[in-house]
């Protein structure tokens, strides 16, 4: 599961209250059917990998995975043999055979990385927090990094929570996702759910790089600026905002009734093209993916049609919603 | 390839750098070193020399040194012992707790440089005597400070303790909360997390503070014969025997044991500084 959300949002310190290194100022954490609240940090058994991956670089690679194992009392402690063994299962897990005599300082971040989940591993937690896990890492290593995490996620079973404030690792990665917001939490879904029925304004305008339009909205037709769209549902009449995905527009085909819209701008982003639009002086530029071999300049005017609409009735502002326990604290 | 196989054979003067500056700054160093340490020590060295080597090996081994010897070097190394463990204490408090009156104590501990030694001396004296506040508390039970080694060892932990706390405090200040956090997670009690984690990364700074400590001790001077008492055989301690010969004019006699505090010293810090490179290596900070 990803919490996502802008920074501040509350990801990091929601991670942190379940780990037990921050205390709710109300509401319970449970674990299962248990009530974890009120339980030491170290008694909670779980798996947590910072952002930092906070390795103790005065120990091996070998002994920084043993330590979980190590700081057990003498009767719940493996004999050595046992925790040498599980200590090469792990290493042999994190692709870090070879390496356990290596101190922190002498391997590379993805590594590093790697070392810290092995840690986080070696003790058996009730559930794994990665704290931003692939913050640190060039993008290359990132992409490789994630594929194995899921691999290691679907062979070691662990329920999985990972803080990331990138849309694309949080769909990508995640069966759930939970959506935060100024400390509270907007949505939780599939990475389908969010991105195809979001639940709020919120969720709509951040996943998916959604440009807000404000709209008024009457019967089966929105007013865009000077324009008028029909809509296939029935709205909700008054000031509205609608959000607006590149994917969401089309170039229309001749004959429809389509919005004029002007290009001010080419780019590529990734491998697709896209073309910025501007639909009225007063109205936040949107962009729209071209097709291939489709050759548009700036200053020429296309015919485009919502394909998609994503509409909410304006909130008044300060609408209260659902609070969840997590306390709003900038996270560290 | 030529470079690496140039240097296996010769001498290694410089590591191949990109920042320029290493034969202007090497010069300075030498030369800057050379006339504040390097020569004074020479010349003390050589002043010794006149007595020949027996001749300083016949003074230095007069029953009074040695004893004075003794008594310098063991009750430095003590006082820096004892200012590793409180150093960090102090340390550890100045840096991890906010309380009222944090800074002037933080200030306080700089004190010991900047009080004129003899002072610190006179003040420990009164304080630590019989018939002082602090003494008077240890004479029910038999124990005098003041005038004895005893008293030695308080005025050298007094002139110490701002070495180790002054470099403990700045790696500490450093320490990744996080790294902590972790030790917590995977399980470990505080006082595992402190023992098995936090003091292991303070070591190679400790080691350096205590070194500094030793060495300051070893050449304190002025606090220690205002509290020590200064009875041959059991508080005097080896600087004051030099000025005593220095008073019969026995230059040569003074340089000697000089000459072999400075030995002793300088084998002493050899010794700590391989211990801290070995820490350093074994504790990852290379």
């Amino acid at each position: 599961m990803a919490l996502l959300g802008p920074s501040g949002s509350g990801k990091t310190t929601f991670l942190r209250l379940i780990a037990g290194l921050e205390a709710p100022t109300a509401g319970r954490i449970l674990f299962g059917d248990e009530d974890a609240t009120k339980l030491a940090v170290r008694d909670r058994r779980v798996g947590f990998v910072f952002q930092s991956y906070a390795l103790f670089r005065h120990l091996t690679v070998a002994e920084n995975i043993a330590y979980g194992l190590r700081v057990r009392p003498r009767r719940t402690r493996p004999a050595d043999k046992e925790i040498r063994r599980r200590v090469a299962d792990l290493l042999e897990l994190v692709q870090l055979s070879g390496l356990d005599k290596r101190h922190p300082a002498q391997l590379s971040g993805g590594q590093r990385q790697r070392v810290a989940l092995a840690r986080a591993l070696a003790v058996e937690p009730r559930v794994l927090l990665l704290d931003e896990p692939f913050g640190a890492l060039d993008a290359k290593v990132r992409r490789d990094l994630r594929r194995w995490l899921r691999e290691v996620h679907d062979r070691t079973g662990h329920t999985t929570l990972f803080v990331t404030h990138d849309q694309e690792e949080a769909l990508e990665l995640a069966d759930r996702v939970a959506i935060f917001n100024r400390g509270t939490i907007e949505q939780v879904g599939t990475p389908d759910d969010v991105l195809d029925r979001p639940a709020t304004a919120f969720v709509a305008g951040f996943v998916g790089e959604a440009v807000r339009l404000p709209v008024d909205a009457a019967g089966s037709w929105i007013r865009i600026g000077p324009h008028q769209v029909a809509t296939p549902e029935e709205n909700v009449g008054g000031p509205a905002e609608l959000f607006v995905r590149p994917r969401d527009l089309v170039i229309a085909r001749p004959g429809v009734d389509a919005i004029p819209a002007r290009v001010i701008g080419v780019r590529r982003s990734g491998t697709s093209r896209r073309a910025e639009l501007s639909l009225a002086a007063d109205l936040p530029t949107v962009e729209i993916e071209l097709p291939e071999g489709r050759s548009v300049r700036r200053g020429d005017v296309l015919p485009i049609v919502l394909a998609t609409v994503r509409l909410f009735t304006r909130l008044p502002p300060h609408a209260s919603r659902g609070e969840v326990s997590a306390k709003r604290t900038e996270g560290s | 390839m030529s470079d690496a196989a140039l240097s296996g054979w010769l001498p290694r003067v410089r590591k191949p750098s990109a920042l320029p500056g290493f034969g202007l700054t090497l010069g300075f160093a030498v030369s800057y070193l050379s006339l504040i340490v390097l020569i004074p020590l020479a010349v003390l060295v050589a002043r010794a020399g006149t007595l020949g080597l027996d001749g300083i090996w016949r003074v230095a081994t007069t029953p009074r040194v040695l004893a004075a010897l003794e008594v310098s070097f063991f009750i430095s190394a003590a006082a820096a012992l004892v200012n590793a463990v409180f150093g960090v204490i102090v340390a550890w408090v100045l840096v991890r707790y906010e309380f009222p009156g944090k800074r002037l104590l933080d200030a306080a501990v700089d004190l010991p440089f900047a009080l004129p030694t003899a002072v610190a001396g006179i003040a420990l004296a009164a304080l630590y005597a019989e018939n002082g506040w602090i003494g008077g508390l240890f004479v029910p039970f038999g124990i005098k400070i003041a005038f004895t080694p005893l008293g030695i060892l308080v005025a050298l932990i007094f002139i110490g303790l701002p070495f180790v706390v002054r470099t403990v405090q700045p790696v500490l200040q450093d320490f990744d909360r996080e790294v902590e956090e972790a030790s917590a997670t995977l399980g470990a009690t505080r006082r595992q997390t402190v023992f098995r984690v936090v003091l292991p990364s303070l070591t190679p700074a400790l080691l350096t503070g205590v070194a500094l400590a030793f060495a300051r001790a070893v050449g304190e001077y002025g606090s220690v014969i205002f509290i020590a008492g200064n009875m041959p055989f059991v508080s005097e301690i080896a600087p004051l025997l030099i000025v005593t010969k220095l008073e019969e004019f026995d230059y040569a006699g003074a340089a000697a044991i000089a000459t072999v505090m400075l030995a002793i010293s300088f084998l002493a810090l050899l010794a700590i500084n391989g211990l801290q490179a070995f820490s350093r290596r074994r504790f990852g900070h290379a």
